[in-house]
């Protein structure tokens, strides 16, 4: 049972004064900021000063691992074509045009010009290779890190958050999915408790967070309850005890009547910054994510679905970008300007990528042979693109990157050892990845 | 005018008239009422029920245990039906119930849920997970739902055992057509050839026909078992030839090639057991029922390599399958299985003797799994009371007693269970193939939202595990328990209990048998006649018949099987 501790007096941070501006960086001396400083000014020779200078101030940001994680899930496989890795000019592009980021160097399609500011933070896998072409296989693989395997189910990567990091404040579930899809995040080996709660548009109100009948009634019902408890308890007290009902009774009471709730609801936030987000269940669900993990909560997946643009991938894509496109910009905005995003570990991305070649039906099919991820936060080093896929369309990648790898790199940033084991069901022990930690992310 | 109006409003009540008339039927009488079960005892079953008894007598007594006593016929109603149904017994069931003479009852319920489709299909979806998982599986050319309704057609018919299992193993043909094929179909991964994966498919063999986990050897010798990575390849080699072509699963001989990960060459495998080769081939010698021969003499003329896998999984000296299928019926009626963990049977590990004089019987009578279903429910291990007698001072429950089944295990309901038990409750006549169509469709809506929420068990079967607190979210506040139990006018239980139950007492009584198949007890009695009493206002009773209501099905007794 996932014990649940009730911080005293703690409240979430709402601060309803905080200015945004979307796009206004704060002028904070990173080593980043530093190098671009350099490149500006064309002050190649100062170049090892002032990796020595950023390395410094890397060290005072502090070594503390990043505490959540918030996993942007692109279902269907998005095309990494037309997001995160574009070959502008080749036959496979189709037409798609790229754009300068902040990221000297790194290019990303032309629909992301929000994002295109951010990429100073953000790092881009532009190599995962996996081999599960399937919906289903392929969600099960990016988000365990494992290929699925009859006799064991793999923790995804938010349930591993919940188990291995410290419980802390949180009176909430630490594993949260917003507008879950098909397959829910699970806590497989690990356990039911750590399964993904699901909930829908944070626009409407939480489901079963709240009673359906007034204090007083509820109040009563419990009374009648504990009679029909102690009813069955009488001949078998010990099992009746180790099923631990009442406790989770209990807690689920104590959740109802947190004030960390709130954090469930983004009209608590100004309308400015909800408008920057998009008035789209998706972009809720990314400022909900933001108000969750502030509380505590560990791992927050938001769904973004329709990605499978087996017909007319170009209108899909750029019709989803215009979703994903603002939210996704402003939560990193969001969170560097609330000092989270050192804390907070952010991932974009799909089960797969999708065909260079573009099918007669103006699509693209399943492609697990080179896609992108997108991670950012915690010590993660920003502004990179890792890897090349090939501007020919063929299976050949640059650096490839093992989807395990991902796990690796983002569970050492959240200070847990991938390689930790834990035992299956079956007696197996298995550890949390195999992959191993990319080193040019982790700085 | 007003005359054309109302001949108008009057055609409309004409034709609604005749549509829910059309609709709604005319209340058939209840299979159950009338059904006679098989009285004639069957041959050797008190003497098998007897062994079994004694197996677990002597163990008790070398533990020194006293077991529980036995449980109320309620309650071995309530169990048989979550266990075989998904559901819990409807107030109306268990008035039939109580009419009938009490010797009898437990033998007459057991009729009925055997020939009751719902029992067919909620064991068909049990077994299922252990054949082909729960995945959705390869699209097009895999049909999880179709597989399912023809495993429920097998068991409804009682075909035995074996020949499902020689079904799945070994048919050929389309997905669609063959159902059966499924087996083989949803290991097919369609971005890496047209074969399916034969080590995916010997390792469903060996855990869910014969009990053992061989599937640690796909990579290294096992560790402490005797299995040698080459007796899985072995095994696996028996799927060498199925391809999936045009016409669906088909065996196409040729060599068996894999690639071994050490030294990346390739090498041919040749089909090889991992025990009793020597029964390989043998079958045809073995004496069957008479409808069985047909089937025999096809086998003898099949040479494919899946056929002799099948016959030899379903040999009757294959002592393993018997043990599977035992240890899985087992767990099943328990929740718990005998031997555990479920597809773990170490070949040359102690095994508890009820195992082998189940596993003997089961052979010898044909694979017959409702009288399997039977020995086992009627034995003093099933029928043992959860706690111990109330009426006496409470003596604590060692963990060893449940251990040594003395006790009746504790064991969480699995979602379906405890969705089935919640959309029961919420209505005093059964859901079942008789209602009303809308009726159904509802349930199957209901329950599949619930799982949703309440979150799917998986694969994974028997793993005692705890509830979760967003579970007891969803039973405290969801929409779904709050629309079964508050004031409607589609008549739900507590509503029809409030409006019909003659007096407060009949209507906590008659609540608690919706919820819990009990009556309340002395205290429970009590406390409720007082919250009921000196209500003079309908809408009050009402709203604290509800409370009722939800006290029960928020209780550990609805959530656990006990």
């Amino acid at each position: 049972m996932e014990p649940l501790v009730r911080g005293a007096g703690f409240h979430p941070a709402i601060n309803h004064d905080s200015k945004w501006q979307v796009g206004n960086l704060p002028h904070e001396f990173t080593r980043r900021g530093a190098l671009r400083l350099v490149a500006l000014g064309g002050l190649s020779w100062l170049t090892p000063l002032a990796q020595l200078l950023a390395r410094d101030t890397d060290s005072t940001k502090g070594g503390e691992p990043a505490q959540s994680l918030i996993f942007v899930w692109l279902a269907g496989g998005p095309s990494q074509l037309e997001t995160f890795d574009p070959h502008p000019g080749t036959m496979i592009a189709g037409g798609t045009k790229a754009i300068k980021t902040a990221a000297r160097g790194v290019f990303i399609a032309e629909d992301y010009a929000r994002l295109a500011e951010q990429m100073g933070d953000v790092a881009l896998i532009r190599s995962l290779v996996s081999k599960e072409g399937d919906h289903e296989r392929g969600t099960y693989m990016v988000r365990t890190g494992y290929r699925p395997n009859p006799t064991v189910v793999h923790p995804s990567i938010g349930a591993i958050c919940c188990q291995q990091l410290p419980i802390g404040n949180a009176e909430l579930p630490r594993h949260i999915a917003i507008l879950p899809g098909q397959w829910p995040a699970l806590g497989g080996l690990l356990g039911k408790q750590f399964d993904a709660f699901r909930i829908q548009d944070p626009a409407n109100k939480v489901p079963s967070i709240a009673a359906q009948v007034p204090e007083p009634r509820f109040q009563r019902r419990l009374d009648d309850l504990s009679v029909v408890e102690s009813a069955f308890a009488r001949g078998r007290s010990r099992q009746a005890r180790s099923t631990l009902h009442s406790e989770s009774v209990d807690k689920a009471r104590m959740m109802m009547s947190s004030e960390q709730v709130k954090a469930f609801d983004v009209n608590l936030e100004p309308a400015e910054l909800r408008k920057a987000y998009g008035d789209t269940p998706f972009g809720r669900g990314c400022l909900a994510a933001r108000r969750l993990i502030e509380v505590g909560v560990r791992c927050v997946e938001i769904t973004l679905q329709g990605w499978d643009s087996h017909t007319n991938n170009h209108q899909v894509h750029h019709n989803l970008s215009q979703t994903l496109d603002p939210a996704l910009a402003a939560l990193l905005v969001d969170l560097r300007q609330r000092d989270l995003l050192k804390k907070t570990i952010v991932l974009c991305g799909g089960e797969f990528g999708r065909t260079p070649q573009i099918n007669p039906a103006a699509g693209r099919d399943h492609w697990p042979h080179g896609f992108t991820m997108l991670v950012a936060g915690g010590r993660v080093r920003g502004g990179v693109a890792l890897g090349e896929t090939d501007s020919e369309g063929e299976r050949a990648v640059s650096q490839p990157h093992q989807v395990a790898d991902l796990h690796a790199t983002v569970l050492t940033a959240l200070g847990i050892d991938p390689h930790h084991e834990e035992l299956a069901p079956i007696g197996r022990p298995i550890q949390l990845s195999e992959g191993q930690p990319i080193a040019e992310l982790l700085g | 005018m007003w005359a054309r109006n109302l001949l108008f409003v009057g055609l409309c009540l004409a034709g609604l008239a005749t549509l829910g008339a059309n609709l709604s039927p005319a209340h058939k009488p209840r299979p159950r009422s009338d059904l006679r079960p098989a009285t004639s005892p069957a041959e050797g079953f008190g003497a098998t029920v007897e062994r079994v008894n004694a197996a677990f007598r002597a163990d008790w007594d070398r533990r020194g245990i006293t077991p529980a006593g036995r449980a109320d016929a309620l309650t071995l109603a309530r169990r048989l039906s979550l266990a075989l149904v998904g559901t819990i017994p409807s107030v109306e069931e268990i008035r039939l119930f109580e009419e009938q003479p009490s010797e009898r009852r437990l033998e007459w319920w057991l009729a009925g849920i055997f020939a009751d489709r719902r029992h067919h299909d909620y064991l068909a979806e049990r077994l299922a997970r252990a054949y082909v998982g729960t995945q959705d599986g390869p699209f097009i050319i895999f049909r999880r739902r179709r597989f399912v309704s023809w495993l429920a057609d097998e068991l409804s018919e009682n075909r035995p055992y074996d020949q499902i299992v020689k079904r799945l193993i070994s048919d050929s043909g389309i997905w669609t057509d063959h159902p059966a094929t499924n087996f083989v179909t949803v290991t097919i991964k369609p971005d890496q050839g047209t074969g399916p994966d034969e080590n995916e498919l010997a390792a469903r063999v060996a855990r869910a026909f014969l009990g053992i986990r061989i599937d640690c050897a796909e990579c290294h010798d096992h560790p402490f078992e005797p299995w040698k990575q080459s007796d899985f390849r072995g095994l696996a080699a028996f799927f060498g030839e199925t391809q999936q072509t045009f016409t669906g699963i088909q065996d196409v001989a040729g060599e068996y090639k894999v690639e071994d990960p050490a030294s990346g060459k390739s090498e041919t495998i040749s089909p090889r057991l991992p025990f009793q080769s020597e029964l390989l081939g043998t079958s045809a010698q073995c004496e069957g029922t008479p409808g069985e021969s047909a089937l025999i003499a096809d086998e003898r003329a099949d040479l494919r390599l899946r056929s002799k896998l099948a016959a030899w999984v379903t040999h009757r000296e294959n002592k393993a399958f018997a043990r599977a299928a035992v240890n899985r019926i087992w767990a099943q009626l328990f929740g718990r299985p005998l031997v555990e963990p479920i597809d773990d049977l170490r070949p040359h590990g102690d095994m508890p003797p009820a195992l082998d004089i189940l596993a003997d019987d089961f052979v010898s009578h044909g694979y017959d799994l409702r009288r399997l279903i039977a020995l086992i429910a009627t034995s003093e291990a099933f029928t043992r009371d959860s706690r111990t007698d109330p009426a006496l001072p409470e003596q604590e429950i060692a963990p060893g007693d449940e251990e040594s089944w003395a006790v009746f295990p504790i064991v969480r309901l699995r979602p379906e269970q405890v969705v089935g038990g919640l959309l029961q409750a919420g209505s005093l006549e059964t859901i079942d193939y008789e209602s009303h169509i809308v009726t159904r469709t509802l349930r199957a809506t209901r329950q599949n939202d619930f799982i949703k929420e309440y979150g799917d068990a998986g694969d994974d079967e028997f793993t005692p595990a705890n509830g979760t607190i967003p579970q007891r979210l969803l039973m405290m506040n969801g929409e779904q328990v709050h629309d079964r139990i508050k004031e409607s006018l589609v008549a739900n239980a507590s509503t029809q209990i409030a409006v019909l139950a003659p007096n407060d007492a009949k209507a906590v009584e008659t609540a608690y048998l919706a919820a819990l198949t009990r009556r309340p007890s002395a205290e429970e009695a009590v406390h409720f006649a007082a919250v009921l009493a000196n209500m003079n206002d309908d809408r009050n009773r009402n709203q604290r018949l509800e409370d009722i209501f939800w006290a029960l099905l928020n209780s550990t007794e609805f959530t656990w099987n006990h």
